[in-house]
């Protein structure tokens, strides 16, 4: 097997973080750059294929292997941000590996247009290179301004757990990996109702119609699903909610006035990527974070710094 | 007089949907069970015993009048085909993978509804939703266009420019296996 370097990853952006969720992507380089993680830009890449599962799982297939192959191209592992690409990359990766049928067939595929599958990267997600390469230890060296006086509350998202039996980053019935990361910024981290909860921005996102073109989902049903995470937390005293997937921070950030509107509550809860957090206590100025992208405002968060 | 009319009207309208309600027989298409569960991913589709786990942990389920997981399986599980193939609740689904992570007989049922969507979008159903992402990925090869105003933010924000994607290289796969004919033939059937 080919060797990989281990302190330079690939960075896999997908399509939502580089133009709509921009805040992410400026504070996971600052992150890297601050701990010396060497992130190689990844030439072509191009949707990791989830989104189109829905009409042809072959395509979504293919979509992701030839992502895969540009990876294997340049002999380095991918890091991910978004979990639902994680997901995708790791899935698929996982399935052409072992299946040698499944393999065979999509090779045949890429071999129009002159790639092949090898299976020697592998895809890793931010928060796992955090863990893994980087380290508890580390992370918590790096604390300049421990976020002590900050109550905050983790959502890890369901597709970085989910279908466990294909990621297995952590248990999916209780995981704890963004729990430690916030821990290992001094902030705490609270426990709050049913943490596994869904976003809903699935629903959202795909505008599912019905025959007659009229949009389903009127009566509103994931923002009804993000609406009751933001009670959960409102209930647990939560001062910031903290994400590592774009879909989930749009659905809690960029639609919490929505909600606040619709429903007639208030909940001014900030949302940050796990990377502005660990950014902030590191020390990294905050003038440096792209902050003012967000739609609930985030100077009270620095506030308790 | 008229009291009694109206109540003579609202029970035939109840005798009428108490008849839609049950399915006929001969409607069904028994082996449909066997083309679904013949689907990568889709295998258990006969070990679901009805016991509803899927449905109590589905987050769309809770909110939602009409939204069923363990209902849609056992429609398929009977054949009714046409049924829920034509049912706008299939589009429904968050992709939140509960219902497959904790069904006790493995059974994931998060597969066989993408594995039902392919089936509908086969008979010619993309909901627009999904055919703007399609026609986005084919035209760029990202699920949304970037804009100009997004690229420059970009640049303010000291982010290096995004690389272009290769859309004939997708063009051409998806050329390959079939997903050209499949966009084309909803867009004729969803004017």
């Amino acid at each position: 097997m080919r060797r990989t370097s281990e302190s330079a990853y690939l960075l896999y952006l997908g399509c939502a973080i580089p133009s709509r969720v921009l805040s992410y992507e400026v504070a996971a380089r600052k992150v890297a750059e601050g701990f010396g993680l060497r992130l190689v830009e990844m030439p072509e890449f191009s949707c990791c294929g989830l989104p189109l599962d829905a009409i042809s799982h072959d395509m979504m297939l293919v979509l992701a292997a030839q992502n895969l192959c540009l990876a294997e191209q340049q002999e380095l592992n991918i890091m991910t941000l978004c979990p639902g690409c994680n997901g995708t990359l790791c899935t698929v990766n996982e399935m052409l590996k072992k299946d040698r049928g499944v393999r065979e067939r999509v090779n045949g595929q890429l071999s129009e247009v002159g790639m092949e599958f090898r299976g020697d990267i592998s895809v890793r997600h931010l928060v796992q290179v955090l863990l893994r390469d980087i380290g508890l230890k580390a992370i918590k060296d790096s604390v300049a301004r421990p976020l002590k006086g900050l109550k905050a509350a983790a959502h890890h998202g369901c597709h970085l757990l989910r279908p466990s039996r294909h990621l297995g980053i952590d248990d999916p019935e209780h995981p704890t990996i963004l729990k430690k990361l916030i821990e290992a910024t001094g902030s705490r981290c609270l426990d709050y109702r049913n943490e596994l909860e869904c976003c809903g921005a699935t629903v959202v996102m795909t505008r599912p119609t019905d025959a007659t073109g009229e949009r389903l989902g009127k009566d509103n049903v994931s923002l009804k699903i993000t609406r009751e995470k933001l009670v959960h937390l409102k209930e647990a005293g939560a001062e910031a909610l903290v994400t590592v997937c774009p879909s989930c921070y749009r659905m809690y950030d960029v639609n919490q006035p929505i909600i606040e509107r619709a429903f007639n509550e208030s909940f001014g809860i900030p949302v940050l990527h796990y990377p502005e957090l660990l950014a902030l206590a590191m020390g990294i100025d905050p003038e440096e974070l792209a902050l003012n992208e967000h739609r609930v405002n985030t100077s009270k968060i620095l506030q308790t710094m | 007089m008229n009291e009694g009319v109206e109540v003579a009207e609202e029970e035939a309208e109840s005798r009428e949907s108490e008849k839609e309600r049950f399915y006929r027989l001969s409607s069904t298409d028994s082996r449909f069970k066997y083309e679904l569960g013949r689907v990568p991913g889709s295998e258990k589709l006969l070990l679901c015993l009805q016991c509803g786990t899927c449905t109590a942990d589905c987050p769309v389920a809770r909110f939602s009048d009409s939204y069923r997981p363990v209902r849609i399986l056992r429609m398929a599980q009977l054949g009714m085909r046409e049924r829920v193939l034509l049912s706008d609740e299939i589009w429904l689904c968050a992709t939140c993978f509960a219902c497959s992570e904790r069904c006790h007989q493995g059974v994931e049922f998060a597969n066989i509804l993408r594995a039902l969507r392919n089936m509908a979008v086969k008979e010619g159903i993309i909901p627009q939703g999904f055919r703007e992402i399609a026609s986005n990925v084919l035209k760029v090869g990202f699920s949304n266009e970037i804009t100009k105003f997004q690229r420059r933010k970009r640049e303010k924000l000291g982010l290096p420019p995004l690389p272009n994607s290769n859309p004939e290289r997708i063009a051409k796969l998806a050329e390959i296996v079939g997903f050209l004919s499949l966009i084309e033939r909803g867009n004729e059937k969803n004017v």
